[in-house]
């Protein structure tokens, strides 16, 4: 199979594809950022995508989320190609992702951050709101009561009307996963989800995104570059460098990996061990 | 209605008053007609800039375009009106039917292009161009034969009175149509640029609009808009209750816009464009809707101004104009729907109203270095705005309640750990 590693369970190996990578090209100009990259997930994997700075991770989810369209390659999503897909309706088909700076709607209160998720499909028209029938104010409060289960969820329940950017760093990152997932994606894509966070913060964001797979039963891609956050919770991992896989393996085979250790950890073994 | 809120019935009772008592006023005579003028005047200058509000201050897309629009609706309206007078019916046919046929056979289109969804914006455009022609086109050719009789005798079975106010409401609506249609054949294209681009080209919509109202009677086929010497015979059919109607109908719909979840997605354009695209939200419609809103507000209020001035030039709409809506958002409060609305009765009443009074005679011309000064006094020491993030209380967003229901026991700032059992 392309873009796996071998000798994965085999009962691992018998669930369906969810997201299928093969032969993505990335030209900016002269500069090759990604090239033929593939890789699947099969449904309910926690995978891992590692590479030193520059080595075309955050390319590949951008090529993902329709940020940027592909020189060459297909991206299929539940077999379904995503590419010529504007970057909103790619969204709705099921993917989320959040980002390496945190980009929060952030002078908007936090239930708001979490309601404009649920806009497409607010389920009510642009007619009902300006009129203010029956249909948008069932409609509303539902919404509103929707995300605020799921703010409690997450523990964000007391700030809901706090403006997003006054939130302390370590909630704005976790109110950025609950925005991702309100928009009831299948598949989350979290871009170093830990930058910038201090040990204990790197504990509870594991236990999140642990909590987070089981309750909304998701199959989650995450870039990383704390190898700790990565080799505890990734079932496997794809390496990168120069926009080229250079190896995929369980957490325990990458580490003792030469060329990775080479390329990335050279410097880091000693953290690591 | 069972509860209503507090905030809406200060904000109605309130509204209610001020009508009633300029209502009062103007009937005895103490505001002669110099005041009435600068009321209405400020009305559709403060509709404008709540429209450009709407673009720029919810939305983030810096527009210049709304005079423009706003000159567009005056002219179109006026020339409902003058035609009526003169016994020709054709502008309600064109302006109003023709304007709804357009806007039914958008809707056609937009159910067409989403059958076969993978069609790129700008050859949309296009489709819509075509639209927009055949539409009118339809009205032109078909509609007027068949509809001028019988709209003349219908409306002529009526009292003189109902009439008119039919036929000024046709020509209001025609213009804010007209201006709406034209804001979103204009909006498909150039709102995919960035922000100041943006700005550059609503400029030059400004413009353009400018120069084809110099030019109406010569290569446009209106000779009643007499080109550069400028439209007479517009009937002064504006009273204080079309202004005060008009004028609440924008500020309700623009507030019941904002507060619904459409608001949420445009305020999210403001906030981060890129990261409103990946959590669903169609960036393109989210700017394209505040727009064609904002402008369909600046058409209505040319239709009031024109109806109160009775006359027309091309001269009032220059680009220098256009800025005026821009000064008095900024003035106001970017963001702030109050501010906007209050700043634009005073913008008129310092500009137009007291500088000219207070100034000794032959100083008029002062003004223009006094509101300079007063913009630069207001930059250096009030950058946010007269208003800054104020609102009246209706106007405000609401904050939801917290949930008593299920309460979750922790205080708020849980550590992560804690909530693994839900």
């Amino acid at each position: 199979m392309k873009g796996r590693p071998e000798g994965l369970p085999a009962e691992v190996e018998a669930r369906p594809a969810l997201l299928e990578i093969e032969g993505l090209t990335q030209f900016f100009d002269n500069l090759r950022a990604v090239h033929n990259f593939d890789l699947t997930l099969r449904q309910g994997e926690l995978i891992g995508l590692i590479g030193p700075n520059g080595a075309g991770k955050t390319t590949v989810f951008n090529l993902i989320t329709g940020v940027y369209q592909p020189s060459e390659g297909s991206i299929r999503f539940r077999g379904m190609e995503l590419l010529g897909i504007p970057s909103h309706e790619i969204i709705q088909l099921g993917i989320a992702r959040t980002f390496q700076n945190i980009r929060l709607f952030s002078k908007l209160t936090v239930l708001d951050n979490v309601r404009i998720a649920y806009h497409p499909h607010a389920g009510y028209t642009l007619f009902d709101g300006i009129v203010r029938n029956k249909a948008y104010r069932e409609q509303e409060d539902y919404l509103t009561e929707r995300a605020q289960e799921f703010l409690a969820i997450f523990g964000l329940e007391q700030r809901q009307n706090d403006i997003a950017g006054s939130l302390p760093y370590g909630l704005q990152r976790r109110l950025e996963i609950a925005r991702a997932l309100a928009t009831d994606p299948e598949l989350l894509i979290l871009d170093e989800p830990a930058a910038g966070m201090n040990p204990q913060e790197i504990d509870a964001l594991m236990e999140l995104i642990r909590f987070i797979r089981q309750q909304f039963n998701l199959t989650i891609l995450l870039v990383e570059h704390r190898m700790r956050l990565v080799m505890n919770i990734c079932e496997w991992i794809t390496v990168m460098d120069f926009g080229e896989v250079i190896a995929r393996g369980v957490p325990a085979a990458v580490r003792d990996n030469p060329l990775v250790v080479e390329a990335y950890l050279g410097r880091q073994t000693a953290f690591l061990k | 209605m069972k509860n209503i809120k507090k905030s809406t019935l200060t904000f109605f009772g309130a509204m209610l008053a001020i009508y009633i008592i300029v209502q009062l006023l103007l009937s005895l005579g103490v505001l002669n007609n110099f005041w009435r003028g600068i009321i209405f005047w400020g009305a559709a200058i403060s509709i404008v800039a709540l429209g450009l509000n709407l673009i720029y201050g919810f939305n983030g897309q810096f527009s210049l375009g709304q005079y423009g629009f706003y000159a567009l609706g005056a002219y179109a309206a006026a020339d409902v009106t003058w035609r009526w007078l003169n016994e020709d019916p054709s502008g309600i046919v064109v302006g109003f039917l023709g304007s709804a046929v357009v806007l039914g056979l958008y809707a056609l289109v937009a159910v067409f292009l989403r059958r076969f969804y993978n069609v790129r914006v700008t050859t949309r455009f296009l489709a819509y161009l075509l639209t927009t022609v055949l539409g009118y086109g339809i009205a032109v050719i078909g509609l007027r034969p068949l509809l001028e009789p019988l709209l003349l005798t219908v409306l002529n079975a009526l009292p003189p009175a109902v009439t008119q106010q039919i036929v000024f409401f046709l020509a209001l609506v025609s213009g804010a149509a007209i201006a709406g249609i034209a804001s979103f054949l204009f909006g498909i294209p150039v709102l995919s640029l960035g922000s100041d681009y943006f700005g550059i080209a609503t400029l030059g919509f400004t413009i353009i609009v400018k120069v084809l109202l110099d030019n109406t009677d010569t290569i446009l086929p209106f000779p009643e808009m007499k080109g550069a010497r400028g439209m007479v015979g517009i009937p002064q059919w504006t009273t204080w209750t079309w202004v005060f109607l008009c004028f609440l109908l924008v500020v309700v719909v623009m507030r019941n816009l904002l507060h619904s979840s459409t608001g949420r997605a445009i305020l999210s354009v403001r906030e981060d464009e890129r990261a409103a695209e990946l959590v669903g939200i169609d960036v393109t419609q989210a700017k394209l809707l505040p727009f064609v809103v904002g402008s369909v507000f600046a058409g209505l209020a040319g239709g009031i101004r024109a109806h109160d001035l009775a006359f027309l030039h091309p001269q009032s709409f220059n680009f220098i104009q256009s800025f005026n809506p821009l000064i008095i958002v900024v003035f106001g409060g970017l963001g702030s729907m109050t501010g906007t609305m209050i700043t634009g009765f005073l913008w008129i009443l310092l500009l137009e109203g007291a500088l000219r009074l207070f100034l000794p005679q032959g100083f008029e011309t002062w003004r223009f270095v006094v509101y300079p000064l007063v913009l630069l006094i207001m930059m250096l020491l009030r950058p946010e705005g007269l208003f800054g993030q104020y609102e009246f209380p209706y106007l405000k967003r609401p904050l939801a309640k917290l949930r008593t229901r299920s309460a979750s026991p922790q205080p708020g700032e849980a550590a992560a750990s804690e909530e693994v059992a839900p």
